[in-house]
This record gives structure tokens, C-alpha cells and sequence, in this order.
């Protein structure tokens, strides 16, 4: 069975060995469905971009990926590197990120805002603590081997401040940053975890042109460790041509578009849908329209 | 410019303040007329009649008159000049003085709290301390620890739960009957009380903590209620209204008794003159050991990942999930602990009392608690024990306003006014502080350099 969709001009890496397989999602909202019979696999290693204009169901998909919402119907599979597989739509959402390894960012920035930059990256890390607390108990008595895994989870926190440049104001309130370091810090948080998948919920939005070609060095160095495969949602073309292997392009929930960045790019209902039409043809529609006012208010 | 416009401001609008005034005096009138002025008496006929009281009505709106005017023309104008004015930034002197008074503040209290008791009896003597060690030490320092416990839940895991009260309950009515009928030292059943009220707390978590907000909030107080209403109503167990009386006192770890009638009496042991006090300075010391006992573990846990959990969640639950935490399991345990920690006051409580009744457990105990950890500063050890001593202290004190007597003629009963007075104060200090004595919160661990975060970042949990 091969899973190969339309167009068989180019060859399609990403369906070789994928880390998520999405096969007929549908989310229905009481009447609305927000997805509908979406399909499409996210290389291992590769950078996937998801986009789409506003209201397309994006975050929706982020949502069913990482256990927010339940799926109506379909089916969502993550296959680890080491071979594990885990079928997302049966796990709660935790679980989804602490065993199936699946971490994400979201649109609208959710970060621990009174704990210090450092805080937020040690909580990201609480499985793993927690376990070599003893599940507290170990912890409470102050027992080295639990000293010896927090020392190792700050040299993680510290690894993934400098990565992201944060590492200054490590010790500040996440709160007090400035809006792209909240961002950088978001993603840092979600590397903590030790992802497989990283689903990224509009990264670049509001960042300025500077942060946003910092932000492309960030996620290529993340792609070039090599452990983890990114899944991103955006809005900012530039970035999507620049960096992405594959792009998945949704319109009212369902898929329109799916290949390398050159065919997406190309492909007239994209441009249609996405880019919107060329200003000529509105120009040609707005004629239309005014002959036909004109014809009826004589 | 800036003196102009601080006097012609309220100057130019006297007239328009009088006229303000006297509209509130109306108001005033219409809502106190009726409410005030009119009163119905039965007479000797057992008939109802009206009897005015237009003179009070007067006196009534006449303060608010004056009131009003006073706000508007001083008191307002003078409390937007105070936020106008740029509070000069702290000099560095002043910053170290912050420093070391956080520094030297709790090694302090502690040795103040472990020679109070002998403060006292070298001051008044063994039966004049007695008010001070029994009112004043042992009572707050068990509202100390109810905070400390509650904190736990409310200050760091930001699930609000009204019905904090049950636990206590639990605790001390375990006591009270495990060792009424099987005659169980203290020294086994307080930990056997404090689990009991542990598992109360996650059975009582189980169904909620998937509830969020203001709902939680009124089914724990609910909960509260329950255990209350089970108490009064279970009569062949707890021996319903009535209560459970002759509680046997605690020993000092078996070793002596305060039982006057005990061969191993510690005072007979000893041979000093009998007196209660002994009893009382060694329960002092216990609770204190107890409450500080909570402080160590919460600020252990605090640096542990539990800890961080928990602050993480009171911050945003959403992203605890998206980080791989089981909220539900980390709310259990911070409900569990907090629960424990209640119920080993209760069980000290009861011990203390020698007698526990349903009355001790109403729902105004656990709004009292939870007044304690927001006044303290939710999250903050310092600022709940701070606010422990002014709320008991402060309740036990104005218990003390006979002089008041004085002022207003004998038939004036301070006791009466105590409450009221307590509810302001608490509502000026709101005012003046509104995120508890200690909002600061300190980080739990650092790179380079510990700095406090400003409570405006700190969220207050929504569930
Ligand atoms: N919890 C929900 N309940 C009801 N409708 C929802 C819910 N979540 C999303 N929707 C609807 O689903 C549709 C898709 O929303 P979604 O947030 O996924 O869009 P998006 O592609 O992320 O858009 P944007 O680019 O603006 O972020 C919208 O019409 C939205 O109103
Ligand atoms: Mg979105």
C-alpha cells in the first residue's frame, strides 16, 4: 500500500520512513467541521511546514496531535527512531508528550511567567526528575543521586538557553521578556522534553526580521542534532520557502496541497487559496461588479 | 504648574463637592429613612407599633454628608497626588536593609518562638503565662501551621479549596476517638491521623480536582459542610452535637504524665508545685515543632520537582500538560499533603482540648485559614506566618477592648464590635497590600543570582 497522493513528478522522501502518519483526521466541532478527511506524513528529521490562511484548521491539527482535542475520526501514528510506535488519538494529552515524545509550542505563548527562565526549563524536565527523586521521597532526604540529576538537567537547561541566547537572563522572570525571547524560550522549554516531534504553533509571528532569521539558524541546528523532526505552522512564506523540506497547505480543513516548497508553491490552487488571487483578476471581478450594480440601481 | 493644579483642583470644585455631598446625604436619606427611622415594636397589647427614630436617621446622614464631603475634598485628592508623585527609587542603603531584614527575619522569629514560653513565665511568672503560652502562643501557632498546610494547596498548587476545615476534622476526631476507645498514645495516632486525612483528601480529590475555579472552590466547601453534618448526624460513632469529652492528654513520649492522678506526674516526678503550665509550655512546644516540621517539608518540596509542578501549575495548567505532567496526579498529592498536614492538627488540637465537638469545624474555621494564606502573600511561608499572628493574635487582642467601656458607658460589650473591627482592618490591609503581606516569590533555584520575582508576574491559579 503506498500512501502516495497526486502528483508523482518528484520523489517523496518523507513517506519512507515517516515520525507521524496522519490518515483521515476529521474534528468536528458540533456542526462545524474544522478538519476534515486530512492526510499526510512528517518526515523523520525533516522540517514539515503546515499552512494555511486564517481559520484553516492548523492549530486544530496541532490540537489532535498533541491529545487536546479527540479526533472525531482517523487515525494519528508516531513512530520512534528506536521503533516504538504509539497511536495518538488513544493517549491523554500528558502522556502523549512524556512518552510518545511529542513536545509543541502555541500560538498564543504559554510559559510559566512568574518562574525564572531556568524554572520553566527544569519543569519541562519533571519526568525525568521526578523519577530520580524517587517520586519525592528520595528527594525530601536529600539523597545525592537526585543532586547529581538535577545538576544534569540544569547542564540541559543551560545547553538550550545558549542555543536559544537566553542564558544571560536566566535567573529573570520568563514574564519580563521581551516578546521573541518568550517565543525562543517557549521552544527551548518544549527541546527539554527531548522530543521526537516538535510542533511549533506560529513561531516567527511578531518576531522582527532579525529574530525571525535567528529563529530559521535555531530550528535548522535543532534539524541538524538530528534527533528531533519539526512540525511547524506559518503564516511568513519567506520563512516557509527558506527552511521547510515538505509543506502541507490546508483551506477550510482539508488538505489542498502537499509537496516540496518549489510544487506548493507552483500549484495554482495554493496561489488561489493561499497567496489569494493576482490583482489583476480582482481588478477584472471588481469591473464585474460595478457594471452590475449600475445595471440594477438604473 | 504642578502646585497650581494641586490647589485650584480641589479649591475650584468646593461647591461642586457640597453639591456631591449632599446628593449622597439624600441617598443616605431615602435608604435609611425607611430602614433606620421606622421601627416596629411589639407593645403590651402584643400589638405592633411603629416608633421613629428621625434623630438617628439625622446623625446617620449628617456623617455621611460630612463624610463625603471630607472624601471628595481631602481624601481623594490627596491619594491621586501620592500616586502622581514617582516614589523615589530605592537607594542602595535601603536595598541591603530590605536584604538583611529578609536575611535575619526568620533566624530570628525562630529563636523568639523557642524563648517565648520562658520570656513569659520570667515576666508573669508560671500561672501568669499561662493566657500568654495557651491564648496567644499555641493558638496561633496552630493557625500557623493550618496555613502553612493550606499554602501548600492554595499558595502553590493555586487550587482554591473553602473546606480545608474537613481535614482538620478528621484528624482530630481520629484522635479523639481512636484514643477515647482504645486508649493509642498520641505518638501513634498523630500519624495515624495525618493519613487518615490524607486519604480524605484524595478521596475527596478524585472527583474534583477535575473541576476548575469557582467550582472547586464550592465543592470543597461543600465537602467541608459534609464532613460536618456527618459528624453532628453519626451520634452512635461521634456522639453527635454533644462531642467526644476526657480526650487523654499527651505524654511526654510516655516517659511523664500531666495527668494529676499519674504516678509519673511531672511535676510529683520533679517535685514542683502543680500547675498547669508545664503541660501547656510542652504542648507550646509541640505545635511549634509540628508547624515547623510543615514549613521544612513545603520548602524541601518546594526545590523538589513536585514543587516545581505544583507553582507550574498554578501558572498554567495547559502547559503542564503539553509538557508531559499528570495534573491530576499533582494536584492529588498537593491536596493529599496539605490534607496530612491538616490533620496533624487536628489531632493536636484535640489533644489540646481534651474535647471536640461539630462546633469547632464550621465553615467560618476554613474561611479563616484561607484569609490567613491570601492576607500572608499565597506561596510565601513568611507572609502566612506573619498573617497567622495578626489575624489570631489580632482576634485574641481586641478580645482585651475593655477600655473601650469606658468611652462608650458600661453597658458597651467590646466582644460584640471585635469582628467587625477585624473585618476592616483586614479589608484596609487588602487595600493597601493587595497581594498579601509577602507577595514576592523567591526562585527555587539559580544560575548566578537569586532575585525575587515581582508578585505582578506570579499568577494566582484559576483551579
Ligand atoms: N474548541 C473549539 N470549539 C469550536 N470551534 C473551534 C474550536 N477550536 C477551533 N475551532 C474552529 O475551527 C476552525 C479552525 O480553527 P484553527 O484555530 O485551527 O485555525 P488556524 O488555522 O489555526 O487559524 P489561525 O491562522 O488564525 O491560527 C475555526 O473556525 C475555529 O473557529
Ligand atoms: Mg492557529
Amino acid at each position: 500500500m503506498s500512501s502516495v497522493l497526486s502528483s508523482e513528478q518528484t520523489p517523496r522522501p518523507w513517506t519512507a520512513d515517516p515520525v507521524l502518519t496522519v490518515e483521515h483526521v476529521q474534528m468536528r466541532f458540533g456542526g462545524l467541521v474544522a478538519v476534515n478527511d486530512l492526510s499526510f506524513e512528517v518526515g523523520r528529521g525533516d522540517i514539515t511546514a503546515l499552512i494555511g490562511p486564517n481559520g484553516a484548521g492548523k492549530t486544530t491539527v496541532f490540537n489532535c496531535i498533541t491529545g487536546f482535542y479527540k479526533p472525531t475520526q482517523g487515525m494519528l501514528l508516531l513512530k520512534h527512531a528506536a521503533g516504538d510506535t504509539f497511536l495518538l488519538e488513544r493517549m491523554p494529552d500528558f502522556r502523549i508528550s512524556a512518552k510518545a515524545k511529542v513536545a509543541r509550542t502555541f500560538q498564543n505563548i504559554r510559559l510559566f511567567s512568574g518562574m525564572t527562565l531556568l524554572e520553566n526549563l527544569l519543569v519541562a524536565q519533571h519526568n525525568r526528575l521526578m523519577l530520580a527523586s524517587g517520586m519525592t521521597i528520595l528527594g525530601v532526604l536529600g539523597m545525592p543521586s537526585y543532586k547529581r540529576a538535577e545538576k544534569e538537567s540544569i547542564e540541559t537547561a543551560k545547553f538550550w538557553l545558549d542555543k536559544t541566547g537566553l542564558t544571560a537572563r536566566a535567573d529573570d522572570p520568563a514574564g519580563d521578556l521581551p516578546y521573541g525571547a518568550q517565543r525562543r524560550l517557549e521552544i527551548a522549554r518544549a527541546m527539554c522534553t527531548g522530543p521526537e516531534l516538535l510542533c511549533l504553533d506560529e513561531p516567527a509571528a511578531g518576531l522582527n526580521p532579525r529574530e525571525s532569521a535567528e529563529l530559521n539558524t535555531l530550528l535548522l541546528d535543532i534539524r541538524q542534532m538530528g534527533k528531533t523532526s519539526i512540525l511547524l505552522i506559518e503564516h511568513d512564506m519567506s520563512v516557509v520557502m527558506e527552511i521547510s523540506d515538505h509543506v502541507v497547505v490546508l483551506e477550510y480543513g482539508v488538505k489542498i496541497s502537499d509537496g516540496t516548497p518549489s510544487e506548493v508553491r507552483n500549484d495554482p490552487r495554493v496561489i488561489a487559496a493561499y497567496l489569494g488571487v493576482d490583482d489583476e483578476e480582482v481588478e477584472k471581478v471588481e469591473e464585474q461588479l460595478d457594471e452590475l450594480t449600475e445595471g440594477a440601481t438604473p | 504648574m504642578a502646585t497650581a493644579k494641586t490647589t485650584s483642583g480641589p479649591g475650584g470644585s468646593i461647591a461642586g463637592a457640597a453639591r456631591d455631598a449632599i446628593l449622597a446625604g439624600v441617598v443616605a436619606l431615602g435608604i435609611f429613612g425607611p430602614l433606620v427611622g421606622l421601627k416596629t415594636e411589639q407593645n403590651m397589647q402584643n400589638e405592633l407599633v411603629i416608633t421613629t427614630r428621625w434623630g438617628l436617621v439625622a446623625i446617620i446622614v449628617g456623617i455621611v454628608i460630612a463624610g463625603r464631603f471630607l472624601l471628595t475634598t481631602t481624601i481623594w485628592p490627596a491619594m491621586t497626588r501620592n500616586k502622581l508623585r514617582d516614589k523615589p527609587p530605592a537607594t542602595a542603603g535601603e536595598v541591603a536593609f530590605r536584604a538583611r531584614l529578609a536575611r535575619w527575619f526568620a533566624p530570628t522569629g525562630l529563636v523568639f518562638l523557642f524563648i517565648y514560653p520562658a520570656l513569659m513565665v520570667y515576666f508573669l511568672g508560671f500561672q501568669g503565662s499561662l493566657k500568654w503560652v495557651d491564648n496567644f502562643g499555641i493558638q496561633i501557632l496552630i493557625y500557623v501551621m493550618l496555613g502553612w498546610g493550606l499554602n501548600i494547596v492554595v499558595g502553590l498548587a493555586g487550587l482554591l479549596d473553602l473546606g480545608y476545615v474537613a481535614f482538620y476534622a478528621v484528624g482530630a476526631y481520629s484522635y479523639a476517638l481512636l484514643a477515647t476507645h482504645f486508649g493509642l498514645s498520641f505518638w501513634l495516632l498523630l500519624p495515624m491521623a495525618g493519613i487518615l486525612a490524607a486519604m480524605w483528601g484524595i478521596m475527596l480529590g478524585f472527583p474534583v480536582l477535575r473541576l476548575r475555579g469557582d467550582y472547586l472552590a464550592i465543592v470543597t466547601l461543600a465537602f467541608g459542610e459534609i464532613i460536618r453534618l456527618v459528624l453532628i448526624n453519626f451520634r452512635e460513632l461521634t456522639n453527635g452535637s454533644a462531642g467526644i469529652s476526657s480526650i487523654p492528654k499527651i505524654t511526654f513520649f510516655g516517659i511523664y504524665s500531666f495527668d494529676v492522678s499519674a504516678p509519673n506526674n511531672f511535676a510529683k516526678v520533679w517535685g514542683l508545685a502543680m500547675s498547669s503550665a508545664y503541660y501547656k509550655i510542652f504542648l507550646y512546644y509541640l505545635i511549634l515543632l509540628l508547624a515547623l516540621l510543615t514549613a521544612f517539608v513545603t520548602l524541601r518540596l518546594r526545590k523538589l520537582p513536585v514543587g516545581r509542578a505544583w507553582e507550574a501549575l498554578r501558572e498554567d495548567e495547559i502547559a503542564c500538560r503539553s509538557l508531559g505532567i499528570n495534573t491530576t496526579n499533582t494536584k492529588l498529592t498537593a491536596f493529599a499533603l496539605g490534607a496530612m498536614f491538616g490533620g496533624f492538627a487536628g489531632s493536636f488540637f484535640a489533644a489540646r482540648q481534651g474535647f471536640v465537638s461539630p462546633e469547632s469545624f464550621t465553615f467560618m474555621e476554613s474561611a479563616v485559614i484561607v484569609a490567613i494564606v491570601v492576607l500572608g502573600g499565597m506561596g510565601s511561608m513568611i507572609g502566612v506566618a506573619l498573617a497567622a499572628v495578626a489575624m489570631i493574635g489580632g482576634t485574641e487582642l481586641l478580645r482585651e477592648l475593655d477600655f473601650l467601656k469606658a468611652v462608650f458607658g458600661e453597658g458597651f460589650d467590646p466582644d460584640q464590635f471585635r469582628m467587625l473591627i477585624f473585618g476592616l482592618a483586614m479589608v484596609l490591609v487588602m487595600i493597601w497590600k493587595p497581594r498579601g503581606f509577602v507577595s514576592a516569590r523567591e526562585p527555587t533555584v539559580f544560575l548566578t543570582e537569586r532575585k525575587s520575582i515581582s508578585s505582578s508576574l506570579v499568577k494566582e491559579g484559576h483551579g
